[in-house]
């Protein structure tokens, strides 16, 4: 691994050679979650003043490699902070991802922000505090056990003797963090804990600038991209020359088949974009899979086959008093931000700076530098947010697209703007996956034998250091080749496999993966990657080993589970639904449960759904979701509920509406009538409980919900209309269909 | 324009959205699809809801047009806006433009709405984050503030 030396802003102002190696991820995608991880940030940028920074004015900020994606993580480490430095929170800014001043802490991903930087923030704050009380006990000569903190005031047993303001110079921070300092216990916080409410709440309730949309540079002009009728194309020909003769047309931009437009006004970008899109001829070859045939597409496509657990015991089922096997199917499902992706870019003589909502900035440059032959230390990126993105969805590839025409007009910044249909057609989806379990029980009813397999595609295509990897990439005239999908290991967390080992205690378990990586359709990660596929199979399963051998769902689950905490979320939320073993009296109307603990992992998190079936229409109607989540020591309680809730809602619509529509030769959704999500008349109660454990450490909780919700809403049909759905989404004729068959 | 005569210089169809958005710089409606299907380029026009993306600009000449900024602000929230901050309703923020506006009609002619007349006045307006429940719940809240 190559030591990455530590870059202060010191030296970026100062402009102090600092050489910056680049350090390389290589097979294994970011969404992975390597042992030791908590300090993988501090080990690139060693030195507190790359975290804190403590100004003589009173003012503190604090720098993130992580980015705020709605999921309120800037306030989250503010709370950390503010704590171990015993400063009062409204003193605290957050700096967010920014190639120039903050660490590289890769991705925001995979749920790690509070193991990661949290982690991090966390220690260098600490040792911050007590440099600053170090200094004071010698510069009063007192016995630095004697003093203490409160707002950055620091007093002895006799009164104040010094404030961090004063102490504070600018070569204070500017030492590596050593290992070995205290931080406090969750009985000393302030914030941590407590559900504060989030720093940038208040500037979007207002319209005050919060999004990349709200940047407006000088001189910035307006880009909009043309895109070919599908993944395989060239450009054949397009009126160039008719079209950069429109109203406020700056430039048309091609290179190979890549084409795009640069004009002064948006709307005439947008005109101009549709002028040139009507004028251009396309050789377009692409062959895409039978969408009324998937399953058989991923039964029959190429894979890469591994065994992710294998675990045998003495016991046996005794010829065993049942077998069963079931096969689950969820189709290929889009981000769906509610913006399209966006991305400034400007060149100056030497420099590129770009303005992006990616998950990554640090490696979108590494790949950025490569893709256009510049070299690293010359190209800035800022993050700035943009609407919820679930993933990686189009946020990359619009930088590349903006770095592309603002070449055209170096020394003008370029902005564009993705279209609506440009976002659902060109974002990297969900894979589509189909899970195979086989269980054998024996007479008493416990699980004995369990094999799971999981096909897909393998989820890694992130940016990271492979211009290959940048959609605009393919079509220009000189093209990189679109990489071999990555994989993250199954013990850093899984990708296509995350979550496909049952987390129940079972002797004999065997778990396979057959992972694709040459999609025909482009795949990279969505929220939850495989637990969403994965999870819907094991607890739809799990729930129908249970109805077989007549044993209640969460009898059962909680027979094959010793984990406390597990058993825990499962308890509070029977309690919280009034579980009953009871028939449910009402016709139609069901109830159903599933369990999981993300990645097996992190967190845990039950769920109860109550649903009600129109027998005459097959429709679902989501009536009531109430939810137990354990994620450990919780930073802010109103944070981790927001989070659960959204993913619950959020899970149910991929659950019943969602699914990429394609023909032959292209995709065919492209807006909110052809790819419709869950809407306020269908939004059920939804009530989340925390089990709060702040001596236990932190554990991502973003994408706990996605699994559990989609198997209990299944499980809850079940009950409600004694149809067993193994097809993501559950369609209402499908559902009145299988009803039909039931009678 | 949120209290204020503007004068602008465009083509007469293009749609209110950039020119509030570009031309006068005003952040509160935002771009989503600008196909009348999300709701986040929501703006008052002459107090009812309208989708600026869908609107071209010279039929708006000559109107009231009001947005995020112009119904209340950090020194002088609006009740509404109040509310969303009380019930942290939101997660990513983006559809917040659109939820309010829809929020400040509705209770301009409904002063104490059920639940399901927020969820009909708010059908057409999308939240991908999944901040439903916590937007009725600010919706319900404002609505007893305003019933003071």
């Amino acid at each position: 691994m190559n030591h990455i030396p530590d870059i202060t802003r010191r030296n970026a102002i100062i402009g102090g050679g600092s050489l910056v190696i680049a350090f390389s991820l290589s097979g294994i995608s970011p969404d992975a979650q390597p042992s030791r991880r908590g300090f993988g940030g501090l080990r690139q940028a060693p030195n507190i003043d790359s975290w804190i920074e403590i100004n003589r004015d009173g003012n503190v900020r604090i720098f993130t490699g992580k980015v705020e994606l709605g999921q309120g993580i800037k306030t989250a480490l503010a709370q950390i902070a503010a704590d171990e430095l015993d400063v009062n929170l409204d003193r605290v800014n957050v700096v967010t991802a920014d190639t120039h001043l903050t660490p590289d802490e890769t991705y925001t991903a995979g749920s790690s922000s509070i193991q990661q930087s949290g982690a991090a923030l966390r220690h260098t704050a600490a040792e911050a505090r007590q440099i600053l009380l170090e200094l004071a006990a010698q510069e009063n000569g007192s016995d630095v056990q004697s003093l203490r903190v409160a707002d950055g005031q620091i007093y002895g047993p006799a009164g104040t003797i010094a404030t961090y303001w004063d102490l504070i110079t600018e070569r204070t921070l500017i030492r590596p963090h050593t290992e070995g300092v205290q931080t406090k216990s969750p009985s000393d916080f302030n914030y941590v804990g407590h559900p504060i409410p989030r720093l940038d709440i208040p500037a979007k309730v207002f319209g005050e600038a919060s999004f990349l949309q709200d940047v407006r540079l000088p001189g910035m002009l307006h880009g909009r991209i043309v895109r070919p009728p599908s993944y395989e194309a060239s450009l054949i020909s397009a009126d160039i020359a008719g079209v950069r003769a429109l109203a406020g047309v700056i430039d048309v931009v091609r290179n190979g088949s890549f084409l795009g437009i640069i004009a002064q006004r948006e709307e005439q970008a947008i005109l101009a974009s549709e002028a040139l899109k009507a004028s251009a001829v396309w050789n377009s070859e692409t062959q895409l899979p039978k969408e009324e045939s998937l399953v058989g597409y991923l039964k029959g496509f190429p894979t890469e086959s591994q065994t992710v657990v294998e675990q045998s015991s003495d016991q046996t089922t005794n010829g065993s008093a049942l077998q069963h096997e079931a096969e689950y199917f969820k189709p290929y499902q889009a981000h769906a931000s509610l913006a399209p992706s966006i991305a400034i870019a400007h060149f100056t003589e030497d420099t590129l700076t770009i303005w992006t909502h990616s998950q990554g900035v640090f490696p979108l440059r590494r790949t950025i530098a490569k893709a256009i032959s510049m070299a690293e230390e010359s190209i800035r990126i800022i993050h700035k947010e943009n609407a919820g993105c679930f993933g990686h969805n189009g946020a990359d590839d619009a930088a590349f697209d903006a770095v592309l025409l603002a070449q055209a007009v170096k020394g003008r910044p370029v902005r564009v703007q993705w279209m609506r249909d440009d976002e659902f057609k060109w974002e990297p989806y969900g894979s589509a996956m189909l899970v195979n379990i086989k269980a054998g029980l024996d007479e008493s009813g416990q699980i004995i034998d369990w094999v799971h397999e999981t096909r897909g595609h393998a989820t890694g295509s992130r940016p990271n250091g492979n211009p290959g990897s940048l959609l605009a990439a393919r079509y220009i005239s000189e093209p990189f080749d679109v990489p071999l999908l990555g994989s993250v290991p199954f013990f850093a967390g899984g990708g296509l496999d995350r979550n496909a080992g049952p987390y129940y205690d079972i002797p004999n378990q065997r778990v396979l993966k057959h992972a694709n990586r040459d999609a025909s359709i482009r795949v990279s990660s969505l929220r939850g990657l495989g637990a969403f596929g994965n999870i819907f199979g094991i607890e739809s399963f799990v729930d129908e080993l249970a109805l077989a051998t007549k044993q209640d769902p969460i009898a059962f689950r909680l027979r094959h589970l010793q984990d406390e905490r597990a058993r825990a979320v499962l308890e509070a939320v029977a309690n919280d639904a009034q579980w009953t073993t009871d028939e449910t009296s009402e016709t139609n109307k069901g109830r159903g449960v599933a369990f999981a603990r993300y990645k097996n992992t992190a967190s845990y998190l039950a769920i109860i759904v109550i649903v009600q079936v129109d027998q005459s229409s097959g429709q679902v109607h989501v009536e009531q979701a109430y939810a137990a989540v354990d994620a450990g020591q919780v930073i802010n309680p109103d944070g981790l509920r927001n989070q659960i809730e959204g993913g619950i809602v959020q899970s149910i619509s991929w659950a019943l509406h969602e699914k990429v529509t394609f023909n032959d030769h292209e995709i065919t959704s492209r807006d909110w009538a052809s790819y419709p999500i869950l809407t306020f008349s269908e939004v059920p109660d939804v009530s989340v409980r925390i089990l709060d454990r702040p001596q236990e450490k932190t554990l991502g909780a973003g994408e706990a919900a996605q699994g559990p919700t989609v198997a209990a809403l299944a499980n809850a049909v079940f009950d409600a209309a004694k149809v067993r759905l193994r097809q993501i989404p559950f369609e209402p004729h499908l559902v009145k269909s299988a009803m039909e068959q039931e009678d | 324009m949120n209290g204020k005569s503007q004068k602008v210089e465009a083509s007469p169809g293009t749609p209110l959205l950039y020119i509030l958005r570009n031309d006068l710089e005003l952040n509160g409606p935002k771009f989503g699809c600008g196909l009348d299907q999300c709701g986040a380029c929501s703006v008052l026009i002459d107090g009812e809801p309208a989708r600026s993306c869908s609107v071209p600009v010279e039929a708006a000449e000559g109107h009231t047009i009001t947005t995020l900024e112009g119904i209340g602000n950090a020194e002088a929230p609006h009740p509404v806006q109040q509310a969303f901050i009380d019930e942290q309703a939101l997660q990513c923020g983006y559809c917040t433009n659109g939820m309010i506006v829809a929020a400040v009609a509705l209770l301009k002619k409904t002063t104490n709405p059920t639940e399901q007349e927020i969820r009909v006045a708010l059908d057409g307006y999308l939240c991908r984050c999944g901040s439903h429940t916590r937007i009725i719940a600010a919706v319900k809240r404002a609505a007893q503030e305003m019933a003071g």
